[in-house]
């Protein structure tokens, strides 16, 4: 964890309200796929917590979505433009327990982090495959990029425009090994009770500081309080208790 | 005996700078972003006899200049503090930090100060009557002046260390509860905590908060804060550490003028790490350009 400055060398629409930008700088805090990073706005008072789609010596590239007035400022930003950013927070995904065959499960936005995720598991010789699940065809990104790493991805869509029609849990092949998955809770929780094997699943939260000073992001698990931002935002399967 | 120098109810602090109770942990996060032995203390995360959860999520939202926070009083009770997060922060804190109690009856505030009388890395108790986050509507104990005798008075009993009492802004005369604090025995006080406030998600048409309301600080707050702090200051014979907002070393030298001897900085801490030691090394060049020579020559000096 490091407060450093990040400049703006892309920013593109890739999707429906959805937008890759590429950052340079030092991204040597980013330790593990799954972890993030909070920008600082202009005019904004809380930071923005974005997960971290890829990084690798200079680069680093963000997905997020427009959905207020902060991410809107973004999706205006030029190139050039310096962010504030607190890079290398919260825990990521861990590669070690995910056997030969991993499952990777990404819903709408939670697609974003699975990139550099599945980089790692290929990388580390494992044969990886995925679904990727959206609402529409207008709203599909980072399908290519994973085909192009080896994965073999599926695609559903709630309204059946792209890929089979439904959600990303009637995409789940038969054998796999292990589960990652990022998504909205609904989704995640039907992955939760969908897979047969151990999981792990990456969490979203409105977070005051991002570092675990204020504890506005805290979680019940089955092994205490976990500060979503801190202690997560990855928490395994057996450690989940859904509320609400 | 440096410029930046203040004296807290007996203990001399290397500057007036405290980060406040809530936005600061135990202090060791903030450890991995620098040395935390430059601030004149902290006041580490309310502190209650109890384990509390804390309030359903969400428990943050953005305001303009400022922010929102339900978070509730979480923390893992007086025992499980002193068995294992004081350890760890002595390992970070070489100097007395402010201990921050909150509590739901006299009887259990006397119980949580008592309990940390006797811990030797407790310069000063910081009593919260005022978190509006834990009743419903955001009642608190600190918005009567009976009520808040009795607690302080209850703490009073149980330590000889300084007790500073933590005021709620949220209230119809502050000044009357801090004269109604100083009956009691307290040794200072502390303010202001934070207003009460909401949001409303226009996606959802629905209070962006779990809890509906919650407290309002940052920025946007400070002239709240550096009102009251004036009022209480001038309505007690006991040193006061103001806090509301501060965000800036020029911001500390206005809330001393109004009356701080100390001063607390909160929700800056959450949107920068190292707001508390920008400040710090911003206030040598603030005082110059001031024509300040020490900074408690200052105090209440408006």
């Amino acid at each position: 964890m490091v407060k450093t400055v990040y400049t703006v060398a892309g920013n593109e629409r890739i999707a429906r309200d959805v937008y890759k930008m590429e950052l340079c700088g030092d991204t040597s805090m980013i330790t593990a796929p799954g972890q993030f990073i909070n920008i600082a706005l202009g005019g904004r008072y809380l930071r923005r917590p974005i997960s971290v789609h890829d990084a690798s010596g200079d680069a680093l590239t963000i997905i997020y979505k427009v959905v207020g007035g902060g991410t809107e400022d973004m999706s205006r930003m030029a190139k050039g433009t310096r962010l504030d950013v607190l890079s290398g927070l919260g825990n990521g995904f861990d590669t070690s327990v995910s056997g030969d065959t991993p499952l990777l499960l990404g819903g709408g936005l939670g697609a974003a982090p699975m990139y550099m995720l599945a980089k790692k598991l290929t990388a580390e010789g494992k044969r990886v495959s995925a679904v990727y699940g959206f609402a529409s065809a207008d709203d599909v990104f980072g399908v290519d990029e994973l085909r192009s790493l080896g994965v073999d991805t599926a695609v559903a869509t709630v309204d059946g425009t792209a890929g089979v029609r439904g959600f990303v849990t009637d995409g789940v092949p038969e054998t796999y090994t292990y589960a990652y998955s990022c998504g909205p809770e609904p989704m995640m929780k039907a992955v939760y009770k969908k897979i047969k094997t151990g999981g792990q699943f990456s969490f979203e939260a409105r977070m005051g500081c991002g570092f675990g000073a204020c504890l506005g992001c805290s979680c019940r698990t089955v092994t205490g309080y976990k500060r979503i931002c801190r202690d997560g935002p990855v928490l395994t399967k057996e450690e989940i208790l859904w509320e609400g | 005996m440096g410029r930046l120098t203040v004296d807290l109810c007996g203990i001399e602090l290397d500057n007036p700078i405290i980060p406040a109770s809530g936005t600061f942990g135990f202090g060791y996060e903030f450890a991995e972003y620098y040395d935390i032995n430059i601030l004149g203390t902290f006041s580490f995360k309310g502190t209650t006899k109890e384990p509390r959860f804390g309030n359903p999520l969400p428990r943050i939202a953005e305001c303009t200049a400022g922010m929102i926070n339900s978070v509730g009083l979480q923390n893992p009770g007086v025992h499980e503090v002193i068995a294992h997060e004081l350890p760890r922060m002595r390992e970070v804190l070489h100097k007395p930090v402010m201990a921050n109690v909150g509590g739901f009856s006299p009887e259990e505030y006397a119980y949580t100060v008592s309990a940390l009388d006797g811990e030797d890395s407790v310069g000063w108790f910081e009593i919260n009557i005022s978190c509006p986050n834990v009743h419903a509507g955001g009642a608190v104990t600190g918005s009567d002046c009976r009520a808040t005798g009795e607690v302080v008075g209850a703490v009073r009993a149980v330590t000889k260390k300084p007790v500073i009492v933590k005021l709620s802004p949220n209230v119809t005369d502050i000044a009357e509860i801090a004269r109604a604090a100083e009956a009691a025995g307290a040794d200072g006080i502390s303010l202001i905590n934070t207003l009460l406030g909401m949001r409303i998600d226009l996606r959802r048409k629905k209070p962006v908060i779990a809890n509906v309301m919650g407290g309002f600080s940052g920025p946007a707050v400070f002239p709240v804060a550096l009102r009251c702090v004036y009022q209480v200051g001038r309505a007690v014979d006991l040193p006061v550490v103001g806090m509301g907002g501060v965000s800036s070393a020029e911001d500390v030298i206005e809330m001393m003028l109004a009356g701080a001897t100390a001063v607390g900085v909160g929700a800056a801490n959450l949107r920068d790490p190292y707001a508390c030691r920008d400040i710090i090394e911003a206030l040598p060049a603030a005082l110059d350009k001031y024509g300040i020579n020490e900074i408690k020559d200052i105090i209440g000096g408006a």
